[in-house]
């Protein structure tokens, strides 16, 4: 019995101590140590292998920086020594969910130093291939976004839905993922027999989609909470680090390459609308995204209308020389500015490319973006700004 | 309805810009687009000149040339012949030069949606140029890769650690003088499968060979 009482004692002694101390800490913030905690590399949220320290305060974050360089290809080296035509190979691999989108810029940049142009269908099917390759790719990341944030149902409709772009993409290549289909001077191929129906068919299907997304998704309280008012981003700080596309949209700069730029691509012969949001947070920029997906629909609906019979390839001596020369070309990709500045010393191959990718700049703010944030916003701010591995590390 | 790219300058007043740069201004060349050239000590001033005075608030990137001609070629030479001789003048591009390295970056107005290539010459003897991190806060990440691919010391940088390559890294990799070591081992198979090409105009191909 002397046992029982001596156990109910000291059991009696803890809580009279417990309460004590819990008594103490009353009206007191708690001590807390700080921690590093580490992101990935493998982390299901990212497409690639990106690693992120975080310093935690708390649940706060207090530094923190991601640790790139785990793809780096070193495509820059690569290509002074690949002639031009060589070159488009290995850009393919940059953003690989939208690889048509990466072709076109050094493609135009090549065809602005050699002064010539592509024949009006290639640029009409150059564009109805460059906003498939925002829509395969988008539609991806709506998907994600939902698993990023513990919805798993989206990513099932995104990865069916995507599948028939990506159909349509390798019936008209022949590559799902990497096309390799721009040539300078135009296309490799005409589009195959039927392929406008079809594709006419697809648009209609992936406007369904956008819209099941916009209900599950988005008007979900649930969702609208975790990213409504987080990771602002005001419109000086985004034009300070470079954010583009979508990013910098939400962040209510009205800039959209497709529009403001004069480039040799059929856009400005359809009507479209430029979304831009006010907010700055990771919201503005998932809905910029879908909103980005809608019209992307329309644009290639309207180009399928009016798509002019022609040639798709201009005259290019067989053996391709660029003369000398520099040229900066740039174009609206899935993840923003996307672009090549091409030295030519009048060689078969470029002298130096130097590669612009949307995902090195946006990625680059999130030491200054993620200071102060709870721990499971890190993922809703990382998803929303939107990075592919294979973009910032090229 | 299509319009080339060549007819619409993308720059409506060259001669504001170089109103405003003033003497930090060496050169400058516009085809379609407007490159210039800055003095090296006034590399920062000049950018925060385009930043406050021309509204080129956007931060496009920012990296660097080594002009010297690779003393490799194309990397396409045969392992087991004797290395050729080949030019290794420095020849620099748009808007001149003086110096083997130059830096170059570009910002946009996200007003008028022009932009603007600019170029500084990096000394010889010790590549070093101001840091421009605290005038577009993006050029922070951009001056570690041109530090570690290039080998250019941007003074005043907070954090000059490597961004894609291991901290023991040795050498300048986009450095022209740095081989490509797997045309180094092995020949190029590319070259030994050149054809004639089957139907082909006899002139474009007859040139090259």
């Amino acid at each position: 019995m002397s046992i029982t009482e001596n156990a109910l004692g000291d059991r009696q002694r803890l809580a009279y101590i417990a309460s004590q101390a819990a008594d103490s800490r009353l009206n007191v913030e708690l001590e807390t140590e700080g921690m590093t905690l580490n992101i990935g590399p493998q982390h299901p949220a990212t497409h690639g292998t990106l690693r992120i320290i975080a310093r935690l305060d708390g649940e706060q974050v207090v530094w923190a920086e991601p640790s790139c360089g785990y793809m780096h290809r070193g495509y820059e080296k690569l290509a002074e020594v690949r002639t031009y035509p060589q070159v488009t190979t290995l850009i393919n691999r940059i953003d690989w969910l939208g690889s048509f989108a990466n072709e076109v810029p050094f493609v135009l940049a090549a065809e602005k130093l050699m002064e010539i142009e592509a024949p009006v269908r290639a640029q009409y099917i150059r564009t109805i291939l460059f906003e498939l390759s925002r829509i395969a790719n988008v539609s991806l990341f709506l998907g994600d976004l939902g698993v990023q944030l513990g919805a798993i149902t989206p990513v099932f409709f995104a990865f069916r839905d995507r599948e028939y772009v990506l159909n349509l993409i390798e019936s008209a290549t022949g590559g799902r993922f990497h096309p390799n289909f721009d040539r300078i001077g135009g296309l490799k191929d005409d589009l195959p027999a039927g392929w406008v129906d079809e594709a006419r068919a697809v648009m209609k299907k992936l406007r369904g989609f956008c819209d099941q997304i916009e209900d599950l998704l988005f008007g979900n309280e649930i969702f609208q909470s975790r990213t409504r008012g987080i990771g602002v981003v005001p419109r000086d700080v985004a034009l300070q680090y470079g954010l583009s596309g979508a990013n910098l949209r939400a962040s209510g700069v009205d800039w959209d390459l497709r529009r403001d730029h004069a480039l040799p691509m059929a856009w400005n012969k359809v009507a479209w609308k430029v979304w831009t949001h006010p907010d700055g947070d990771s919201f503005a920029r998932c809905w910029i995204r879908l909103q980005e997906t809608r019209e992307s629909t329309k644009i290639v609906d309207q180009l399928l209308d009016s798509i002019p019979a022609g040639p798709v390839m201009a005259k290019v001596p067989k053996i391709i020389k660029v003369p000398e020369g520099e040229a900066w070309v740039s174009t609206e990709n899935p993840l923003g500015e996307m672009g090549y500045y091409v030295v030519s010393r009048g060689d078969l191959g470029p002298f130096r490319v130097k590669i612009r990718s949307a995902s090195f700049n946006n990625i680059s703010i999130t030491p200054w973006l993620l200071r102060g944030v709870y721990v499971p916003d890190i993922v809703t701010i990382l998803a929303s700004l939107y990075f592919i591995l294979g973009d910032i590390d090229r | 309805m299509s319009t080339p790219s060549s007819t619409q300058p993308r720059i409506t007043s060259v001669a504001e810009v170089k109103a405003a740069l003033g003497d930090q201004l060496v050169d400058s060349f516009f085809k379609d687009d407007l490159w210039l050239r800055v003095r090296t000590d006034a590399w920062k001033s000049s950018m925060r000149t385009l930043r406050d005075s021309l509204g080129f608030h956007y931060f496009c990137f920012l990296s660097a040339i080594d002009w010297m001609p690779s003393p490799y070629g194309r990397g396409e030479d045969d392992p087991t012949e004797p290395t050729p001789e080949r030019d290794t003048t420095i020849r620099q591009g748009y808007a001149g030069g003086t110096t083997r390295l130059q830096v170059f970056a570009r910002v946009g107005n996200p007003i008028t949606h022009v932009g603007v290539t600019v170029k500084v010459d990096v000394p010889d003897d010790s590549p070093r140029i101001e840091s421009i991190h605290d005038v577009y806060a993006g050029a922070n990440w951009h001056e570690r890769e041109a530090h570690e691919m290039f080998g250019i010391v941007f003074d005043g940088h907070p954090d000059p650690r490597n961004i894609y390559l291991p901290g023991d890294f040795e050498g300048h990799p986009l450095r022209k003088d740095f081989p490509l070591l797997a045309r180094m081992v092995k020949p190029w198979p590319g070259i030994v499968d050149v054809e004639p090409l089957p139907g082909g105009d006899e002139t474009a191909a007859g040139e090259e060979q």
